[in-house]
C-alpha cells in the first residue's frame, strides 16, 4: 500500500502538470475587456490538482496518511482476480457492442456473468440474457424512442423483426 | 384571502377527472423515468411534451409537473438500491442512501426519501403559494458574484466538513471541476483540454458519465473485492408493519435534514441558474454542518438522506418560481417546460399570473395534489425496489453494471462517452482503495458549469479586482463562511496542537 500510495500520487502529479500545459493553450491570465482568459480556470485547478498531490506526498513522507504506514499489499490473489474478471468482462461489455449491437452484449454479458462467474443455472441464465434485452429493446427504442448501437451488419434481421414489432 | 380563493379554484381545477389522471400517469411515469439510471424527469418532459398538444395547456403543464415530481422522487431509488444516482439532483442521496441499503435497511431509506421529499415539496408550494413575486424579484437580486459565492459554499461544505483527508478531497473537487471544463470554452467559444487530441472530448464530459463510472462500474467492483464477493445487501423484508415502523424512524430521525433541506433547496431553486442539483448538495453539507453527529454521514444516516432528497423537490417546486414570474428557466426541465408554454400560446413573465391566473393557480394547485399523488405511489412502489435486493448479488450485480452501460449511452449517445465511464470506473476503483474521497469530484462536474462563468463574469464587472465577492452585500457574507469553512480544518489542526505542544 505504501507504495502504492506514492505511485498513484506521482501519476496524478503528473497528469496535473499535463492538465496544466493542456491548458495553457488558451491564454490563463486577464485579458482587458474580456477577462480571465479561457484557459485561467482549468490551468489554476490543475495546479490546484498539483499541489494537492504534493501534500499527499508530504504526508506520505510523514507517514501520516493510513496507507503510507501499511504494509499490505494492494490487493491479494482473489482481489486481482476478481478485478480482471468482472472489471475485465465490463471492457469486453462495451468492446462487444460495436460488433454484437447493445441487446447482443447485454445477452453475453449476462451469460458470462450468470454462468461462469455466478455458477447459476443455465436456465435462468439463458432467460435472463434473452428476456433483459428484448425488454431494454422495447423500453428504449420503443418507449423512450432512443436508439442503440446495433452492430455490424449481420445484426440487421434480428432489428428488422422487432422494429416491425413496435412501429 | 384572494390568494386562497385562487389556491382553492385551482385545486379544483386540478381535481377534475382528466387532470387527476394526467397527475396519477404522470408520477407514475416519472417515477420509473426517474429510477432508471442515466433518465432523468428532463428526458421524461422532453419524450413527453409531444402528447400534451392534445390536451388544453393547463392539463398539459399539469402532467409535465406531475412527470418532473415523480422523477425527482425516482431519483432516489436508483441511488438506495442500484448505488447509482440517476439523475444529478440524486447525489447526495447516494452517500447515505446506499450505505443503509448495504445494511439492510434499503426501506428505511426509500421511506425517508419519500416522507422527505414530501415535505420538501409541501414546503415549496406553500412558500410558492405565498411569496412567489416576491421572492422573483429576490432572486432577481442574485447575480453572477452571488451565485458563484454560493458555489464555493457548496465546495466548501465538502472540505471542511468531510473527515476525509483534506489534500484529498481537495484533489478531487479540482479534478472534477476540470472535467468540467473539457470540450469548448463557453465564452470564447474555443477548443479547451480536447485530452490527447481524442475528438470525442469535444463533446465535454457530463456529469452522468462521471457518476456512473464511480458509482456504477468503481463502486461495485470495489464492493465485490472488499467482501469476496459475498455482499451482504441482505435480506430487506418490506412489510405492512414495517413500512410504518420505518415512517416513524425516517420522522424521528430524519425530520432536521427535512426542514433543512425544504427550505434551503427551495431558496436555491429559485435562483435562476442553480436548481436543484446545487440546492440538494448544499442541504446535505448544511446539514452535516448542523448535525449533533456529523461522523455518521455518509455511513447510513436518515438525516442525510432526507436533506437532499426534501431539498431537491423543493427545488424543482422553486426553479417554476422564476420560470413562471420572470420567464427565466431554472433548470433544463423547467426550459422545455417553459418552451411547452411558448408553444401553447402562453407568455410567461410578471403579466402571467394576471392575464392567465387560471393556469398558473391551477398548476399551483396540482403541485399539492401531485405530491400528494407521488408520496402515495412512491411508497407502493417501495416493496417492489426493495425486493430488487433480496435477488442474489451475482444476479444484482450484472444487472447494475448492464443498467449503467445501457443508461450511459441513453444519456449520452456516445461509445467515446461509455469507453470514459469504463476508464473512470476502474480509476475510481483503484483511487478508492487509497482513499480519495469521490464525491467533491462527481458535485464538482456538476456545479463548474455554474461556477466558472460566473467567476469569470464576475471578474469581468470588476475588471478583475477578485474584492467583488466581499464587497457586495450577498456575496460578501456568503464568502466569508465559505471561506471560514475551507479554513475549519486548519483551525481544527491548530487547536488540536496546541494542547499537545503544552503537555
Amino acid at each position: 500500500m505504501r507504495q502504492g500510495e506514492i505511485s498513484l500520487a506521482g501519476f496524478l502529479a503528473l497528469f496535473s502538470l499535463y492538465l496544466m500545459w493542456k491548458s495553457a493553450e488558451l491564454p490563463i491570465g486577464y485579458i482587458r475587456g474580456q477577462g480571465p482568459g479561457g484557459g485561467f480556470w482549468p490551468f489554476w485547478l490543475s495546479v490546484g490538482m498539483l499541489l494537492s498531490c504534493c501534500a499527499i506526498a508530504w504526508k506520505w513522507w510523514r507517514g501520516k496518511s493510513p496507507a503510507s504506514v501499511s504494509d499490505e499489499p494492494l490487493m491479494d490473489r482473489f482481489g486481482w482476480r476478481t478485478v480482471l474478471l468482472v472489471g475485465g468482462g465490463v471492457v469486453g461489455f462495451v468492446a462487444m457492442i460495436s460488433v454484437v449491437s447493445m441487446y447482443g452484449a447485454v445477452g453475453l454479458f449476462l451469460i458470462y456473468y450468470l454462468r461462469f462467474l455466478g455458477r447459476h443455472s443455465w436456465l435462468l441464465t439463458l432467460a435472463m440474457a434473452i428476456v433483459l434485452p428484448i425488454a431494454l429493446f422495447f423500453f428504449f427504442e420503443g418507449a423512450m424512442q432512443i436508439s442503440m448501437p446495433q452492430g455490424m451488419p449481420f445484426t440487421q434481421p434480428f432489428f428488422d423483426v422487432m422494429y416491425d414489432i413496435i412501429y | 384571502m384572494e390568494v386562497f380563493s385562487s389556491l382553492a379554484d385551482g385545486i379544483f381545477l386540478a381535481l377534475m377527472p382528466i387532470n387527476l389522471m394526467l397527475i396519477l400517469i404522470g408520477v407514475t411515469v416519472g417515477l420509473f423515468i426517474g429510477a432508471m439510471p442515466g433518465l432523468g424527469s428532463v428526458n421524461g418532459v422532453a419524450i413527453l411534451l409531444p402528447i400534451t398538444f392534445l390536451v388544453p395547456p393547463s392539463s398539459a403543464i399539469i402532467f409535465l409537473a406531475a412527470i418532473y415530481y415523480g422523477a425527482m422522487y425516482g431519483g432516489a431509488i436508483s441511488s438506495v438500491t442500484l448505488g447509482i444516482p440517476g439523475a444529478s439532483t440524486a447525489v447526495a442521496t447516494t452517500f447515505d442512501g446506499r450505505p443503509l441499503a448495504l445494511q439492510g435497511r434499503a426501506s428505511l431509506a426509500l421511506v425517508t426519501a419519500a416522507l422527505a421529499s414530501f415535505v420538501g415539496g409541501t414546503v415549496a408550494t406553500v412558500l410558492f403559494t405565498l411569496f412567489a413575486p416576491l421572492l422573483a424579484t429576490m432572486a432577481l437580486s442574485f447575480g453572477p458574484p452571488e451565485i458563484f459565492a454560493l458555489m464555493l459554499l457548496a465546495f466548501a461544505t465538502f472540505v471542511g466538513l468531510g473527515g476525509d483527508d483534506i489534500p484529498k478531497t481537495i484533489f478531487s473537487i479540482c479534478f472534477g471541476l476540470v472535467l468540467a471544463t473539457v470540450g469548448f470554452d463557453t465564452i470564447s467559444g474555443e477548443p479547451r483540454l480536447v485530452l490527447f487530441d481524442i475528438q470525442g472530448f469535444l463533446r465535454g464530459i457530463g456529469f452522468i458519465v462521471l457518476a456512473i463510472g464511480v458509482y456504477g462500474i468503481g463502486e461495485m467492483i470495489w464492493t465485490i473485492e472488499q467482501t469476496r464477493g459475498e455482499v451482504t445487501t441482505t435480506n430487506p423484508k418490506m412489510t405492512a408493519k414495517g413500512l410504518i415502523a420505518d415512517s416513524k424512524e425516517a420522522t424521528k430521525k430524519g425530520w432536521k435534514g427535512t426542514l433543512i433541506g425544504s427550505f434551503l433547496g427551495f431558496f436555491v431553486g429559485v435562483l435562476p441558474a442553480a436548481g436543484a442539483t446545487p440546492g440538494s448538495l448544499m442541504s446535505y453539507g448544511v446539514a452535516k454542518m448542523l448535525s449533533r453527529t456529523p461522523q455518521e454521514y455518509g455511513k447510513g444516516s436518515p438525516d442525510g438522506v432526507a436533506a437532499p432528497e426534501a431539498a431537491n423537490n423543493s427545488a424543482s417546486t422553486g426553479s417554476m418560481l422564476p420560470m413562471l414570474t420572470l420567464g427565466i428557466p431554472g433548470s433544463p426541465t423547467t426550459a422545455i417546460l417553459l418552451g411547452g408554454m411558448v408553444i401553447w400560446g402562453l407568455t410567461p413573465g410578471p403579466r402571467l399570473f394576471l392575464d392567465q391566473s387560471e393556469f398558473v393557480w391551477g398548476l399551483i394547485g396540482s403541485f399539492y395534489i401531485s405530491n400528494l399523488a407521488a408520496v402515495l405511489i412512491n411508497l407502493a412502489f417501495i416493496p417492489l425496489f426493495v425486493w430488487m435486493l433480496r435477488m442474489p448479488f451475482t444476479i444484482l450485480a450484472p444487472l447494475i453494471f448492464v443498467l449503467s452501460i445501457v443508461g450511459g449511452f441513453a444519456a449520452s449517445r456516445s461509445m467515446h462517452d461509455l469507453w470514459l465511464i469504463v476508464i473512470f470506473g476502474l480509476g475510481a476503483f483503484f483511487m478508492r482503495k487509497f482513499d480519495y474521497p469521490l464525491a467533491p469530484a462527481v458535485l464538482a462536474i456538476v456545479l463548474g458549469p455554474i461556477a466558472e462563468p460566473t467567476l469569470r463574469q464576475s471578474l469581468l464587472l470588476s475588471s478583475g479586482d477578485p474584492m467583488i465577492f466581499f464587497n457586495r452585500p450577498i456575496a460578501g457574507p456568503i464568502t466569508v463562511i465559505a471561506i471560514f469553512l475551507i479554513l475549519l480544518p486548519a483551525f481544527k489542526l491548530l487547536r488540536r496542537k496546541k494542547p499537545a505542544a503544552a503537555n
